[in-house]
């Protein structure tokens, strides 16, 4: 199937690029990680998904980009549904994501590594315009474009998996635990990229176990337990919740 | 220097780049894939036989009769994909294995069928050249620039084009990819048919330096396989090199001893390398 036939039109209005998850029933075999999760992003919203380690999370990012088909539920971008597309088909779509763990190609250039990330036919044209914009975002990934993307540092290889990600133009970003394995300082300027690419009009959804730090930066968010949302609100609300504060946030 | 073992030399760096264009067909398709074309060889054999028969049988210029080969092989490496490896990319390599080597002898049975086993030669030879002390075969010096051509030329696809760098992106990290918007099973017929064209440009070089038979395959097949283990499967740099040490150590050997010497000689340096870098002389 053509990538090009699922493309919307870039003229799409805003409104219809919601992302609506409704009852969405997950696993791997006979493990089952979803339990029936209903969870919505509209569009310019930053939207948080926090819980524990085995929550189902990473899970939900999956059946969100396709590379796992929900077993119930329905799942829906823009009004389309996802469910009968392709996952090579979404980032033509607008949807993309930075995975766990980066997944950078180790022995690609940065400037390769962003190149992948243009494969969309409808991002090639754009390719020498947007590898511009992701070196503004992160001019030390311009400094190290022809270095291969596992000799970057973790806070780099973060930077340049995000880049990767915005090469193919998204309207929507997923990002599976941006801030695991770094630094504490690190953590803190990748959250500070994440309210920089916000500024610029990028819906962003967000799943995070760096709970407090999370809560800074997003609109909203849902908490997952054993796969169901246990609570979900405002971000300076769920902040505020003694009960989240105490499970989440180390407060006493 | 003796200019007989300079001769030997020259010869083996010529060997070399010959061996160069099937272990990089391999090495790609596997890489890619992760499957093991065991019939390769064969695939190539079929390809001098197109060259052979468009040549001297429907009368062709030589290089139409090339031009034709590559995307005949191409064709060949698509429908092998469809046919018996898309179908078995889930099942254990065991089976792969298999699969591909009772391709091997349907290909070597269906060759003998069509053709018998007859030894069939394109009767194309150039002049030797004499290049200081040494004589070169024009033929085999035409073969290698031939070869390097074409490595350059799959290099740069590699290199600078969307899909190359995709290609190499998957060799390392199958999983993530449809993410950056890549269908795995598109690059999968698209890196099959490269591997044909490969082996279909490994075909003309040969053609014109071996006669061809059903068996051909045996004479090039085992040593492009070796090579391929000493570079580290998938390994595209390390296969090349490989080639070339490979070759001039069957042409060195064969300068020393004697041609089935030759083989002995390079076999054993083989299992020495195993020994001490099972990952292949080039793994990182």
């Amino acid at each position: 199937m053509s990538a090009a036939t699922h493309r919307a039109p870039d003229t799409g209005d805003a409104a219809a690029a919601r992302l609506e998850l409704s009852g969405v029933r997950a696993g791997y075999g006979d493990f089952q990680a979803l339990f029936g999760v209903d969870l919505h992003v509209a569009p310019g919203e930053a939207v948080g998904v926090v819980g524990p380690n085995g929550a189902g999370k990473t899970t939900l990012l999956r059946v969100i980009s396709g590379l796992l088909r929900p077993t119930a539920g329905t799942l829906r971008y823009g009004g389309q549904d996802l469910t009968a597309v392709p996952a090579h088909a979404l980032p033509s779509l607008g949807i993309a994501h930075v995975p766990e763990n980066r997944r950078l190609f180790p022995h690609l250039t940065v400037e390769e590594n962003l190149k992948v990330g243009a494969f969309a036919p409808s991002a090639r044209a754009r390719f020498a315009e947007r590898r511009e914009h992701v070196f503004a975002l992160f001019p030390r990934l311009a400094e190290r474009r022809r270095q291969p993307a596992g000799t970057l540092s973790g806070g780099e290889q973060q930077m340049c998996a995000i880049g990767r990600a915005l090469m193919s133009g998204p309207r929507i970003l997923l990002l599976d635990e941006p801030s695991a394995g770094l630094a504490p300082i690190v953590v803190q300027q990748v959250f500070a990229l994440v309210r920089r690419i916000r500024e610029e009009g990028l819906t962003v959804l967000i799943v995070e176990q760096n709970v407090a730090q999370v809560l800074r930066v997003v609109d909203r968010a849902y908490v997952l337990e054993t796969g169901r949302v246990v609570a979900a609100g405002r971000a300076a609300d769920l902040a505020a919740d003694p009960a989240i504060r105490r499970s989440y946030l180390g407060m006493h | 220097m003796d200019p007989f073992l300079l001769e030997a030399l020259v010869n083996g760096v010529l060997l070399g780049g010959v061996f160069a264009l099937p272990v990089l067909g391999l090495n790609l398709v596997f890489g890619v894939v992760d499957v093991i074309w065991l019939c390769y060889a064969e695939l190539v054999m079929v390809g001098m036989y197109a060259v052979w028969f468009l040549h001297t049988q429907a009368g062709w210029p030589l290089a139409l009769a090339f031009a034709a080969c590559l995307p005949v092989v191409a064709a060949l490496g698509v429908a092998l994909h469809l046919l018996v490896v898309r179908p078995l990319l889930g099942a254990p390599p065991i089976n792969q294995v298999l699969a591909t080597g009772g391709v091997l002898f349907v290909l070597q049975g269906g060759a003998t069928l069509v053709f018998s086993t007859d030894f069939r030669s394109l009767g194309v030879e150039m002049p030797p050249m004499e290049v200081g002390e040494v004589f070169v075969s024009g033929t085999k010096l035409a073969a290698f620039v031939a070869a390097l051509f074409g490595a350059a030329a799959l290099w740069a696809f590699l290199k600078f084009t969307y899909v190359g760098t995709a290609i190499r992106a998957i060799a390392r990290d199958r999983e993530v990819m449809p993410l950056m918007g890549v269908d795995p099973r598109r690059s999968y017929l698209v890196t099959s048919a490269i591997g044909g064209t490969l082996a279909g440009f490994a075909a003309c070089l040969l053609v014109v330096q071996l006669d061809v038979h059903p068996f051909v395959g045996l004479s090039f097949g085992p040593i492009t396989f070796i090579i391929c283990v000493m570079g580290g499967l998938g390994n595209m740099l390390g296969g090349f090199l490989a080639a070339f040490l490979m070759g001039i150590l069957v042409s060195v050997g064969g300068f020393w001893w004697n041609t089935e010497m030759s083989y002995v000689v390079a076999f054993a340096f083989f299992i020495v390398v195993m020994f001490l870098r099972p990952r292949g002389l080039f793994a990182r």
